[in-house]
C-alpha cells in the first residue's frame, strides 16, 4: 500500500493482468511501475459472512463463478460467470480487478449495479465502502482515488424469494457482450415485490432500467407487460454506437433482452 | 523506462532455468527466446488468439499476457515439455486424423488448452467443450475437425 500510495501517479496494481497487459503490449497505457498484488495469497478469499458475500482482491473469475453460495445469488454468479472470456482469462482475472478496469460491457460490473454490492477501497488513510451506484464514474473510471486499491467487494446474499435471470447478445463466444441485461425479482405471493434490471454495454456505465423495474411491482408477469417494460427500457437508454454495434442496434437488444432476461427470471419459459 | 534486469529462476518443463529477464518481458518471450521453446507462439499479444497457452501451475493461461518475473514459484509446461512426456500422444494423433491443422501456427496453442480442458474434465459434454475451445483462434480449418479431433479423444478415454 505504501509503495502504491508513494508512487500514485505512476504506479498500477497488477491483478490479473487480463486486460492492464493488452494495454500495455498496445501502448494504450504505459504506467512506469507495476504493483504485483499476485503474491498477496490472503486478498484470494470467497466467503460468506452473515448476509453478505466477500470478494477479495485477488479473486480470480472463476472462484467467484464456482463459489456455490447459498441461495439466488449462487445460481446467478455461475450464470453471469461463464460470460466473462474464456477459461484461460477465468483462471487469472479477478472480480476485483475487472470492477476497477470498469468496462461499460463488462458482467460483473453490471452485476455489482443490479445486486446493489459496494467496494471496499483502500488508502493509507484507511478504508471506505463506496456503493455501486457512487463507483462507476464513467468508461474505465471510477470514483477510487490515486493510490487507493480496492481490498474486496462486497454482494449482499439474496434470499430465496429472488429469481434472477440474464439475457446476453456477444458476437462470439467469450466476446464481451454487446448488450447484457441482468434481471433481479422479489416475489411475494406470485407477485413481483421489487425489480432491478442492470444493463451493461448501453451507456459508459452500467444503469438500472429504473422505469421499467416500476412497471413491475406489484404485477405478476405475462408476455404483454414484459413487451412494455423491453420498450421503458429501450426508452431509457442513450447508447453509444461504435463497431460492434450502432446506436440503434443496441437500444433494440434492450427492447428484446429485458424481456427476455425477466422471462428467465419469472419462469414464463 | 529502465532496462536493468533481474535474476529470476524458472522451472520449464521440469528442468530449472536461471536466467536475467528485464521485468517487462512476457513469459512468451522468455520461454522462446531465452529456452529456445518456440513451441509457444505469439500471434496477437493481446490475449485474444491462445496461440501463445502454456500451463502455469497445470492451469492454461496466456504466456503473453503474464510477466516471466511472475512465474518465479510456478511450475510451466509449454508444448514441448507435453509432447516429451507422451501426454498428448492421442491428441497429437487425433488432430492429425481428423484434420486438425493446416498451417499449424495455432495448434500447440489449442493442445495445450485441449490437455488441460480433458485433465479438468475428462467426460467434459459437447456443449461445454466447444465453449472452452472457443478460447482460441484458428485461421485455417474452421474449427469443426480440431473440435472433432478433441471429442474422440475424450471419448476413448472417457470410455475406458
Ligand atoms: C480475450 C479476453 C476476453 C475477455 N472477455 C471479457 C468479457 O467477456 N467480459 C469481461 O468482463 N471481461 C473480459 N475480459 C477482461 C477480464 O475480465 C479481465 O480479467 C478484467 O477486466 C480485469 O481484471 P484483472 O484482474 O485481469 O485486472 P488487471 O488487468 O490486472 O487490471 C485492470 C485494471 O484494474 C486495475 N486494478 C486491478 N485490480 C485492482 C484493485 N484491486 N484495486 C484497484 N485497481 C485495480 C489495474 O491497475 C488496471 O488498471 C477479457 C479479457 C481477454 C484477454
Ligand atoms: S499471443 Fe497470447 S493470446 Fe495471442
Ligand atoms: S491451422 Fe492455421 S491457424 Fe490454425
Amino acid at each position: 500500500m505504501r509503495i502504491l500510495a508513494e508512487n500514485a501517479d505512476r504506479a498500477k496494481i497488477l491483478a490479473g493482468g487480463q486486460s492492464l497487459v493488452p494495454m500495455q503490449n498496445l501502448r494504450l497505457a504505459r504506467p512506469e511501475m507495476l504493483v504485483d498484488i499476485n503474491g498477496i495469497d490472503s486478498a484470494s478469499f470467497v466467503m460468506v459472512d452473515s448476509d453478505v458475500l466477500r470478494i477479495g482482491a485477488l479473486a480470480r473469475h472463476i472462484q467467484v463463478e464456482e463459489a456455490r453460495v447459498p441461495g439466488p445469488l449462487g445460481g446467478l454468479l455461475e450464470e453471469v460467470g461463464r460470460q466473462v472470456g474464456h477459461l484461460p482469462i477465468r483462471l487469472r482475472g479477478t472480480f476485483c480487478g475487472s470492477l476497477a478496469h470498469a468496462d461499460p460491457a463488462a458482467e460483473w460490473c453490471a452485476l455489482l449495479a443490479t445486486a446493489k454490492g459496494n467496494v471496499v477501497a483502500r488508502g493509507l488513510g484507511g478504508d471506505r465502502v463506496i456503493a455501486a451506484d457512487d463507483f462507476f464514474d464513467t468508461a474505465f473510471t471510477t470514483s477510487l482515488a490515486l493510490g487507493e486499491m480496492v481490498v474486496e467487494a462486497r454482494l449482499p446474499v439474496l434470499s430465496e424469494d429472488w429469481r434472477f435471470g440474464t439475457a446476453f447478445l456477444s458476437r462470439r463466444a467469450g466476446d464481451f457482450a454487446v448488450v447484457l441485461v441482468i434481471a433481479l425479482i422479489r416475489v411475494v405471493e406470485e407477485k413481483v415485490a421489487e425489480a432491478r434490471i442492470g444493463l451493461g454495454g448501453v451507456s459508459d456505465r452500467p444503469v438500472r432500467a429504473r422505469s421499467a423495474e416500476a412497471m413491475l411491482v406489484g404485477e405478476r408477469l405475462n408476455r404483454e407487460l414484459l413487451e412494455h417494460a423491453g420498450r421503458a427500457a429501450a426508452d431509457g437508454v442513450e447508447p453509444l454506437g461504435d463497431l460492434h454495434g450502432t446506436a440503434e442496434f443496441r437500444r433494440h437488444l434492450v427492447k428484446v433482452l429485458v424481456p427476455r432476461a425477466l422471462s428467465n427470471a419469472w419462469g414464463l419459459g | 523506462m529502465s532496462r536493468a534486469t533481474v535474476p529470476v529462476t524458472l522451472e520449464v518443463n521440469g528442468e530449472t532455468w536461471d536466467l536475467e529477464v528485464e521485468p517487462r518481458w512476457s513469459l512468451a518471450e522468455v520461454v522462446r527466446s531465452r529456452c529456445g521453446l518456440t513451441g509457444t507462439h505469439l500471434g496477437c499479444e493481446q490475449g485474444i488468439c491462445g496461440s501463445c497457452t502454456v500451463l502455469v501451475d497445470g492451469d492454461p493461461v496466456r504466456s503473453c499476457l503474464i510477466y516471466a518475473v511472475q512465474c518465479r514459484d510456478s511450475r510451466i509446461t509449454t508444448i514441448e515439455g507435453l509432447a516429451a512426456g507422451g501426454d498428448i500422444a492421442d491428441l497429437m494423433e487425433a488432430f492429425s486424423i481428423h484434420h486438425g491443422l493446416q498451417c499449424g501456427f495455432c495448434t500447440p496453442g489449442f493442445l495445450v488448452l485441449a490437455s488441460a480442458v480433458l485433465e479438468r474434465d475428462p467426460s467434459i459434454s459437447d456443449g461445454d467443450l466447444e465453449e472452452a475451445l472457443s478460447s482460441n483462434l484458428c485461421r485455417c480449418t474452421g474449427y469443426y475437425s480440431i473440435i472433432k479431433a478433441v471429442r474422440s479423444v475424450r471419448d476413448q478415454t472417457s470410455a475406458c
